[in-house]
């Protein structure tokens, strides 16, 4: 026949050359795979590290002995008897300032326990350990804290304790809490879906229901894509140009009486990630709109539905939960969000609940970041605390998003 | 020829071919003669393609397919245990219906399948008995190193024969190879299947009747069975002349004449 | 059902003046992001030119000088692009391959089951908040690159800042990746297997190439990622410009640089303020080329296979 067969592999050699084919493709697929199993690991070493730095030992000395304000031990005061300390020991000033804050009759006692500790005792923190450590190395720890700091107390906790949740700032890691940010970051959030959901879904339906392909619309489509990709910083930016300065009356509330106050507000903050998330908002929306089946759309109009009539009772209703899911997918973007909320301002220190869009802020992933860059290993403990609270809120999110897609996704 | 035994390139035994619990395919028996061009012919759906592409195991790919029964190859059920899938495409090379070259130069295009499949001789020499093979070489030998993209669709289709000839298949399954080209490229397609048969077994899915009465030898002339159950199978196979001239079945009779349906 | 129930039959075209304030107004909403991409260039384009105005600037001192100090009058602006330039390159170095790999196996070979178990772990990868990576960064990659490395590696460093958004950029390189290999015509690895070719083979030498337009605008994309991202590198990067490119050295990232001096109490009208809104163009200019070539890309590799 034709010559150049000869050429190939036959009998023995074919087989020998077909297997190391193979061996070749399952070596290609382990490296493939490893590249996965790299990413996961990534994943587990990133969640471990979080988990390790919140829980563990902690060395820690009391400025005043607990003795010199009570004889019994710390742990069994009632509310009456922590109150009557606080009473006795701080100074007056000190105390009508707690007061005014919160009245003191008021407090819980654990708030009280926590104040004694705070102002009267004075905690001072020697060291630190991860939960590694704690768990693998417990006696060498102990030896070493016996040595280098005889008269600390050693104690393993859990630096993400409830009162963590509900305690505002404080300049102290051991009495902070991320109550405040916690706040400062839903009060942001609220103000930038607020901003952001109306006009990006009133954009999505023109761009998908209204537009016809001219070149002006396709500027919008292509601008829009391209808003999604700039650095989150810009917006940063363009949140402290616009909304910080050029709009100061507005953001500060001056225009509306409020006094004490510059462009470095929860407004501007929540506008400037508004923005942030207005391209996310109206490319998910679009794709909500693009999944309602046109016959849907035909029918309104065949029995004399004016456009808008199509829109609002056809197409809108059934794009609704992807809408939705799309808004939770931005509110999650939004609330990671760190460098932004830096940019426009965002207060590292400030232990006030925030009480409207004119209050100045602070937002969890803020915390996070101060936190994590001052110098003492405490305060990277309670910036692993937070990390866990933004992630918990997160997976909360993405879980509400899931559900939501399941629960009401059309079979068309 | 009539007399001496001919002699048989591949055979089905018994075959069914299967997508999850149905039935596409139902008991095929079918000797194909070596060097002969087979065509399959049928409506559209009942199964032809289907069975075309379980000679060179393309089925493999859907998950859900398998088959029952034997195709036999120099007596190897290729769907033994023991066989390897890419060892029998290369041994029974396929030409598709939409022309699918690599997006490689020309050359790259021959060269490719013969280099994974450790061919050791002369590549540019190859090249061109591959390509003239396919009479394509007079078109496009001064433009080896060009995109296959920049032929037009009838050249690319020749360039995806050519490159099934260069790893010397045994037989060459073709699904409707002329069926996204224009009347002249097409001609040119049949022209050249008549060269191919001098040193290849060829198969071709096609539905237009009268290519495979001018191409063909023998045809295979598929059909949904009657009882219903959606399922193609082979009604009749002979030689060509006869499928069109003297059908022995009232339905292949009323397809071939265009009274079907 | 009774005619005279509806109003009487009247084909002439109306006002319908609800349906014009809708559209309009909808309008108004589509056209508000042209406004803010103008807005964007105008503002930082307003104070990136007082910037430049500034007689002690000049483009010989920006482009020509490597200290960048605004406060003493130093504007060479090389110690912030070098670092960008470190950083970004080690991201693209770990999520090219880590995410192409993953990319192929994904969409080549794993069974739909492995895929629907192993895809959501890069999600949750992608959905981490970039700060969560700095902490990452500094408290885990670092230390561990002190390590492996020694002494040399500093507390602040570009390669653990690199390393870790590398890790970050993964996800982003591997689905776009994906997308583009699954958007090679299933007719096209038919015609590798036709010719006796492994599916390692076909995935290598056929859909790989075929795909290979998608996969860049992928990389185009993750740079444009690894340009723009501030937290990683304003936490673990170094907190100060620094003309170096060793990646074990500490060095202040444009982006960090911003986030930092951002940070403090920084009044209008000053050096330093204009001085931010300048590298905050060149970042916005910078991206947006990247992104837009990175489209125009993925438009014209979906025509041909469309
Ligand atoms: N991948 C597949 N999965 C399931 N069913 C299939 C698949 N491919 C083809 N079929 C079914 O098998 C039957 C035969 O199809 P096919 O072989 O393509 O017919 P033909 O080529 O004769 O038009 C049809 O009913 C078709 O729906
Ligand atoms: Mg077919």
């Amino acid at each position: 026949m034709n010559p150049s067969r000869d050429h190939y592999p036959k009998g023995e050699e074919l087989q020998r050359s077909l297997s190391a084919r193979y061996r070749n493709a399952s070596i290609w697929q382990i490296l493939f795979l490893s590249a996965l199993v790299i990413a996961i690991l990534s994943l587990a070493a990133l969640l471990y590290n979080v988990v390790d730095g919140a829980f563990g030992y902690v060395a820690f000395e009391y400025k005043n002995d607990p003795s010199e304000f009570t004889a019994k031990p710390l742990d069994d005061l009632n509310q009456q008897e922590l109150l009557d300390i606080l009473t006795a020991n701080l100074s007056s000033g000190a105390f009508k300032k707690l007061d005014n804050e919160k009245a003191m009759e008021k407090r819980s006692r654990s708030d009280l326990h926590t104040l004694v500790l705070e102002r009267l005792i004075q905690i001072d923190t020697k060291q630190t350990w991860s939960m590694t450590d704690s768990i693998f190395r417990s006696s060498e720890i102990k030896a070493e804290v016996a040595e280098k700091y005889p008269d600390a107390k050693l104690e393993f906790r859990s630096w993400l304790t409830p009162v963590f949740l509900t305690t505002p700032m404080s300049s102290k890691a051991e009495f902070a809490g991320v109550r405040t940010a916690i706040l400062g970051s839903l009060w942001m959030v609220g103000i930038a879906i607020l901003f952001a959901l109306p006009i990006g879904t009133g954009a999505a339906i023109y761009l998908q229901e209204y537009a016809s392909k001219n070149l002006l619309n396709r500027i919008i489509q292509t601008n829009i894509n391209n808003l999604a990709g700039v650095p989150s910083i810009v917006y940063g930016m363009l949140g402290l140009a616009i909304f910080v300065r050029a709009l100061e009356p507005l953001t500060s509330g001056s225009m509306f009486g409020v006094t004490d106050a510059n462009g470095r507000t929860i407004l501007s903050a929540g506008l400037t990630m508004g923005t942030l998330v207005l391209p996310l908002i109206i490319i998910n929306a679009q794709e909500a709109i693009k999944a309602v089946p046109d016959s849907l759309r035909q029918a309104a109009f065949g029995v004399g539905a004016t456009r808008w009539q199509t829109v609002w009772h056809h197409v809108l209703p059934n794009a609704l939960p992807g809408i939705l899911t799309g808004s939770i997918l931005a509110v999650s973007r939004a609330i990671g969000e760190t460098a932004p909320l830096i940019v426009v301002g965002a207060s590292t220190f400030i232990s006030i609940d925030p009480d409207g869009p004119f209050s100045k802020f602070t937002a969890l992933p803020i915390q996070i970041y101060q936190w994590t860059t001052r110098a003492q290993s405490e305060f990277h403990a309670i910036a692993a605390s937070a990390i866990i609270v933004l992630l918990v809120l997160l997976l909360s999110l993405n879980a509400a998003a899931i559900l939501l897609r399941n629960r009401f996704q059309k079979k068309y | 020829m009539q007399n001496n035994q001919p002699e048989i390139a591949i055979e089905t035994k018994n075959l069914f071919i299967f997508y999850g619990s149905f039935a596409a395919v139902s008991e095929v028996n079918m000797k194909i003669e070596k060097q002969k061009i087979t065509a399959i012919i049928g409506p559209s759906g009942c199964g032809k393609s289907t069975l075309l592409r379980a000679f060179n195991r393309m089925n493999d790919f859907v998950p859900s397919s398998y088959v029952t029964g034997e195709i036999l190859l120099h007596g190897q059920n290729l769907y033994g245990k023991d066989i390897d899938p890419v060892e029998v495409r290369r041994k029974i090379g396929m030409v598709f219906q939409k022309p699918n070259p690599f997006p490689k130069s020309i050359y790259e295009n021959i060269t490719w399948g013969a280099k994974i499949n450790g061919f050791k001789g002369n590549m540019d020499e190859l090249v061109e008995q591959s390509l003239r093979g396919a009479a394509l070489w007079d078109e496009v030998k001064d433009k080896l190193k060009k995109s296959a993209y920049e032929l037009s669709g009838g050249q690319q289709q020749r360039l995806c024969i050519a490159r099934t000839i260069a790893i010397q298949p045994d037989i060459i399954l073709m699904d409707e190879p002329a069926s996204a080209l224009d009347p002249i490229s097409t001609l040119r397609i049949e022209e050249l299947m008549q060269e191919l048969k001098q040193n290849y077994t060829i198969i071709i899915v096609t539905h237009n009747m009268q290519q495979a009465a001018r191409v063909s030898d023998y045809t295979a002339m598929m059909m949904l069975e009657k009882d219903g159950s959606r399922s193609g199978t082979v009604i009749e196979f002979s030689e060509t002349k006869r499928i069109f001239t003297n059908p022995k079945d009232k339905r292949t009779e009323d397809y071939v004449t265009g009274r079907f349906g | 059902m009774e005619k005279e129930n509806f109003r009487p039959l009247d084909l002439r075209k109306k006002l319908r003046p609800g349906e014009s304030i809708i559209q309009a107004l909808l309008f108004i909403a589509g056209i508000l992001s042209i406004f803010i991409t103008v807005a964007i260039v105008y503002e930082l384009g307003k104070e990136a030119w007082l910037f430049f105005g500034n007689p002690d600037v000049t483009f010989a001192k920006f482009f020509g000088t490597t200290t960048w100090q605004p406060g003493i009058g130093r504007f060479g602006i090389w110690p912030l692009v070098t670092s960008t330039l470190v950083t970004s390159f080690i991201a693209i170095l770990v999520s090219l391959p880590l995410g192409l790999a993953a990319a192929l196996f994904l969409s080549e070979y794993a069974s739909p089951k492995a895929r629907s178990a192993l895809k959501p772990i890069l999600e949750i990868l992608a959905g981490i908040p970039t700060v969560v990576y700095g902490y990452f960064a500094l408290l885990f990659m670092t230390p561990l690159l002190q390590k492996i490395f020694g002494e040399g590696v500093e507390v602040y460093n570009m390669a653990s800042a690199g390393i870790v958004m590398g890790i970050m950029i993964l996800p982003l390189i591997s689905s776009m990746s994906e997308d583009a290999l699954s958007a090679v015509p299933r007719a096209l690895r038919e015609g590798a297997y036709a010719m006796g070719a492994t599916k390692f083979e076909t995935s290598l030498q056929v859909v790989l190439p075929a795909a290979l337009s998608g996969i860049g605008a992928a990389v185009i994309i993750g740079i444009s990622r690894a340009v723009g991202e501030t937290m990683i590198v304003a936490v673990a990067a170094g907190a100060g410009p620094n003309f170096t490119f060793n990646p074990f050295q500490a060095a202040e990232t444009m982006t960090g640089h911003i986030a930092r001096i951002s940070g403090g109490d920084l009044s209008y009208n000053t050096i330093d303020y204009t001085s931010l809104f300048a590298i905050a163009l060149m970042l916005f200019l910078v991206t947006l080329v990247l992104n837009l070539v990175s489209q125009t890309i993925i438009n014209k590799f979906r025509q041909r296979y469309e």
